[in-house]
């Protein structure tokens, strides 16, 4: 097997980080008012734990879209990068987006998946990743073969650079331990809403 | 010698897809998301070949929407097609993500289930369709007349952006000729 050329982990010898941690990290590498769209869940609560950035989007329903959300954002922003933070259970809920996000190659869209192996926030039942399903292997096989997963969080760090330089749609996976979430997101969709479109200049 | 008759009267009427269109650019609907349906291909020809439009298909219904979604807030207006099978894949994401957050999707959907249908999983979704749309509040035209396509489909779509608000357009077979099966 050809190794990918952004790295050959494998989802067993990637070491286990903190989803929380790893959130921080990426948005210090931000610069440039990129847009970041979490997931439903534990993905948002560390996404708003880390600094409610006008550009940041919090996904409170609709489990399975942050990353077509982020594609559509992509699509009406192209000189704008963009960042889908989404968890395991998530994308395979909705595995076809990555075929699609394939298909049309936006070169400004990068997706990142927090792999905890389990519905953390619904009584943490396995889910398919935990045991069979290696999602960095899902992502080549549906054409996105800037696909990796993350060795450590230097290697996290070093994707995300890569991956910000807009080279094409990247996806890039984490394995994270189990601990809760450090924040909670608010729960008014038309202000998160609201507060994004100006974040992103679309409303004064 | 006689008058010319209008050119107006003189050109044949144009056809729903042609129309549809027409609607779509002049109110800078320039996104449009699909997945296929038989009824709608020469929409969807059409779409393609105009250079207006950006377009490719979704491998699934409620992906179309949250596209759509992403694209609106990032400033760009935008359609979903679909058949009406498919649209029993998206009551969750319009629940839970465009009509909480007030996102002026345009939904147009195939009205497949009726006037002629021979499979019943069309036709039970048919069925289901408009209570659900009624029960979300989403405000929905069935159209069955060429007459009337151009008039609500510009007047609904500057309703939907001004009103930040979802809408469903129905095609009937009645407009649209529909799927015609032997029995």
């Amino acid at each position: 097997m050809t190794p990918a050329k952004t790295g050959a982990v494998s989802a067993h010898n990637a070491k286990v980080m903190n989803r929380f941690d790893l959130t921080k990290r990426m948005v210090g590498q931000l610069k440039h008012e990129e847009a970041v769209i979490g997931g439903i869940g534990n993905a948002n609560f560390d996404l708003w734990a880390s600094g409610q950035r006008p550009q940041n989007f919090y996904m409170l329903g609709s489990m399975g879209l942050t990353i077509p959300i982020a594609f559509g954002v992509a699509i009406a922003q192209p000189r704008r990068h963009v960042i889908a933070l989404e968890g395991d259970g998530s994308l395979l809920m909705q595995l076809g987006c990555l075929a699609t996000v394939a298909m049309r190659a936006p070169k400004n869209l990068t997706i990142i998946v927090w792999d905890n192996g389990i519905y953390q926030i619904t009584g943490s039942q396995p889910t398919a990743s935990a045991s069979t399903a290696d999602l960095v292997n899902i992502a080549r096989g549906s054409g996105l073969a800037n696909s990796a997963w993350a060795a450590d969080e230097d290697d996290f760090d070093r994707l995300v650079a890569v991956a910000l330089k807009g080279g094409g749609p990247s996806l890039i996976a984490a394995r994270i331990d189990h601990k809760p979430a450090v924040g909670a997101t608010d729960r008014d969709p038309v202000q998160i809403r609201e507060r994004f479109m100006r974040g992103l200049g679309v409303k004064n | 010698m006689t008058e010319p008759r209008s050119r107006a009267a003189a050109l044949p009427e144009a056809a729903w897809h042609e129309t549809v269109l027409a609607g779509l650019k002049s109110n800078n609907v320039k996104l449009v998301v699909y997945v296929p349906d038989r009824v709608f291909t020469p929409l969807i020809e059409a779409i393609h070949a105009d250079a207006f439009f950006t377009t490719f298909s979704a491998t699934r219904e409620e992906e179309a929407i949250g596209i759509v979604t992403g694209a609106w807030m990032g400033g760009m207006r935008g359609a979903v097609l679909m058949q009406t099978s498919g649209f029993a894949t998206i009551p969750n994401a319009l629940a839970s993500l465009v009509v909480p957050s007030q996102i002026p999707a345009l939904i147009f959907v195939s009205e497949r289930g009726t006037l002629g249908e021979f499979n019943l999983g069309q036709a039970m979704v048919c069925k289901t369709m408009r209570p659900v749309l009624d029960s979300l509040g989403v405000e929905t035209h069935t159209i069955t007349r060429q007459d009337e396509l151009a008039f609500i489909i510009d007047r609904s779509i500057k309703q939907a952006v001004a009103t930040l608000a979802p809408v469903t357009f129905i095609l009937s077979p009645l407009l649209t000729g529909g799927k015609v099966f032997e029995a």
